[in-house]
């Protein structure tokens, strides 16, 4: 016990934060995205695992072809958009149940992206191509790490910005409304399948675009970078709303507040990671750690109403 | 002048070709004048919500032909007659989306029928005009614009939900026993403003309800369905002159002579 307690190092744990915090950032947007098909629609959608890897092969493909890291990178967006459409016209046009229509894209992706790759995994040197983001930038100097976090800092709040007013329009009500109630939004005169697909389109574009960025992060593309990807939306969208969601909901501009919690809740993730694999727990079983802490939270409101339910019953009694 | 609305020997059945098959709409014919508020009673099973569910276009039916205002919406899918139809459910949950505000509520009814853009999904002069019209509810609700519809009481949903589909003037306005789920003087509230909003609007109106008191009292035509088709259909002086009892004998006389024909067949 003494022996293991000693041979942990607080620095290499504090000293590995910011790369973890950086990656956090990296992953938010795909937090985002199932934020948005799994809150706002009410969708389940698997389409992520593979749409994270399609933005990443795409991104590291158009990079190592000599295009600009930014235009790749906007490219994802479009890539994971068609994934996420995909999915939506199989759920719609053709009657396959949500869940099942998204696990029929992301395996088609997996196939798709060995052939965009040619082989399961792609490098991008930093050293070779002027990448936006990358495990480097955060290690190599402060300046390039103040650098990092900052320009990171304010694409995430331009983000939030957008979709907060996207989510105030016409449209963006439309949407709210059919993941909300789809027999009114259809007695509204919305066409809840339009706005299935596009919404489907949208959330994946972020997947693709936070793909993109995973892999000039971590210098590679992989075709099974997005293996889990679901899971781990999904924790940080529940400890972004554990941890600040009564905090959010308070405020003016709410909606807003609980985006940027689940962006904190994609960060606390990766630093709580971190943390684990510091006290040597096996890297390997981290999936299942990740998932049991997902399936707690989920069912903790559940479970509580039940057994308020109970207490009531007992009540009347 | 067109009719408000033409239904044209409806037929509809439901689960065809399996034991559970259900005949639910056996040549239905209906005209409603414009102006017509016209209540529904009949038994379980009698087609009086799957004829509303025909009109809204929930399924498609299996043939006839369902004409609002002159204009054939047989072939139309559920969104698209939303522009014509104002539309209140037995379930006050049904009618409103629970996590949004009373104001945003609010703001997707008045854009039905409309196309839906990038503009703001609410302007601050909706917001006045939805605060003048939540005040003729006189529930206190337009003091509560920015509250959560979840939040408020099964009376008050449905009310609001009334309101909203009297935002945009509806073709046709659809009652599905909009007040059997709510106690009976929330029932009452209900109804009431149900009348105020169908008078002050000059709307034409269908209201099922399993009330007969009320199917007498409000309206100026009664129908009585069964089996699927209108088996009674009074209107004006004759239906004010109406008693529960008049309803009730006429109700056991047609399941009286079915059940007669029943004996028949087994005899």
């Amino acid at each position: 016990m003494v022996q293991y307690f000693s041979s942990l190092d607080p620095i290499t744990l504090l000293k590995s934060f910011p790369g973890s915090i950086a990656q956090g950032m990296v992953w938010c947007v795909l937090a985002l995205g199932v934020y948005i098909t799994f809150r706002i629609l009410d969708f389940a959608d698997l389409t992520v695992d593979g749409s994270i890897a399609f933005g990443g092969a795409v991104c590291v493909m158009l990079i190592r072809a000599g295009i600009s890291p930014i235009v790749a990178t906007i490219v994802s967006f479009f890539a994971g958009m068609v994934a996420g459409i995909i999915t939506g016209l199989l759920t719609t046009l053709l009657g396959i149940p949500g869940i099942l229509a998204s696990i029929l894209t992301q395996i088609s992706l997996y196939s798709i992206n060995l052939h965009i790759m040619g082989q399961s995994n792609m490098p991008v040197s930093v050293d070779k191509y002027p990448l936006l983001v990358s495990l480097r930038y955060v290690t190599d100097s402060t300046q390039s790490a103040v650098l990092f976090f900052v320009g990171m800092i304010i694409f995430i709040f331009l983000l939030i910005g957008v979709l907060y007013n996207f989510f105030g329009t016409e449209v963006g009500a439309s949407i709210r409304a059919t993941g909300c109630n789809p027999n009114m939004a259809r007695a509204q005169g919305i066409n809840t399948n339009y706005i299935k697909v596009l919404t489907l389109g949208i959330a994946n574009g972020l997947v693709g675009l936070s793909g993109a960025l995973c892999g000039q992060f971590s210098g590679a593309a992989d075709v099974n970078m997005g293996r889990g990807a679901i899971v781990i939306g999904l924790a940080a969208v529940i400890i972004g709303e554990v941890i600040f969601g009564k905090f959010a909901s308070k405020r003016k501009a709410a909606f807003a507040w609980t985006m940027g919690a689940v962006v904190c809740g994609s960060i606390i993730y990766y630093m709580v990671y971190q943390f684990v694999l510091w006290l040597k727990f096996p890297s390997d079983d981290m999936k299942i750690l990740t998932a049991a802490v997902v399936a707690a939270f989920l069912a903790i409101p559940y479970l509580k109403e039940k057994s308020s339910v109970k207490k009531g019953a007992a009540k009347h009694e | 002048m067109n009719k408000a609305l033409e239904l044209r020997d409806i037929h509809k059945v439901f689960n065809k070709g399996t034991v559970n098959e259900k005949v639910a709409l056996n040549g239905l014919s209906l005209e409603l004048e414009p102006g017509d508020f016209v209540t529904i009673i009949g038994g379980n099973g009698a087609g009086k919500s799957t004829m509303l569910n025909a009109v809204a276009g929930v399924w498609p039916v299996d043939s006839g032909q369902i004409i609002v205002n002159g204009e054939d919406i047989t072939m139309l899918p559920e969104h698209k007659r939303a522009t014509y139809l104002g539309r209140v459910f037995q379930d006050p949950m049904t009618g409103t989306a629970a996590t949004m505000d009373i104001e945003e509520n609010m703001a997707l009814a008045y854009r039905r029928g409309r196309k839906r853009t990038l503009k703001r999904g609410l302007t601050n002069e909706e917001r006045d005009l939805f605060r003048e019209k939540l005040a003729t509810l006189d529930l206190g609700l337009e003091d509560r614009m920015t509250t959560k519809v979840g939040l408020l009481s099964g009376g008050q949903r449905q009310a609001v939900t009334l309101l909203m589909a009297s935002l945009k003037k509806p073709e046709l306005l659809l009652l599905d026993e909009h007040t059997a789920a709510l106690d009976p003087k929330t029932a009452a509230k209900v109804l009431e403003i149900s009348d105020q909003i169908i008078n002050e609007y000059h709307l034409t109106a269908m209201m099922v309800t399993h009330n007969m008191k009320d199917a007498i009292v409000h309206g100026n035509r009664l129908i009585m369905m069964n089996e699927g088709r209108i088996i009674y259909d009074v209107r004006g002086e004759e239906k004010k002159n109406l008693h529960v009892k008049d309803l009730l004998a006429k109700f056991e006389e047609i399941s009286g002579s079915e059940f007669a024909n029943d004996r028949m067949m087994l005899s």
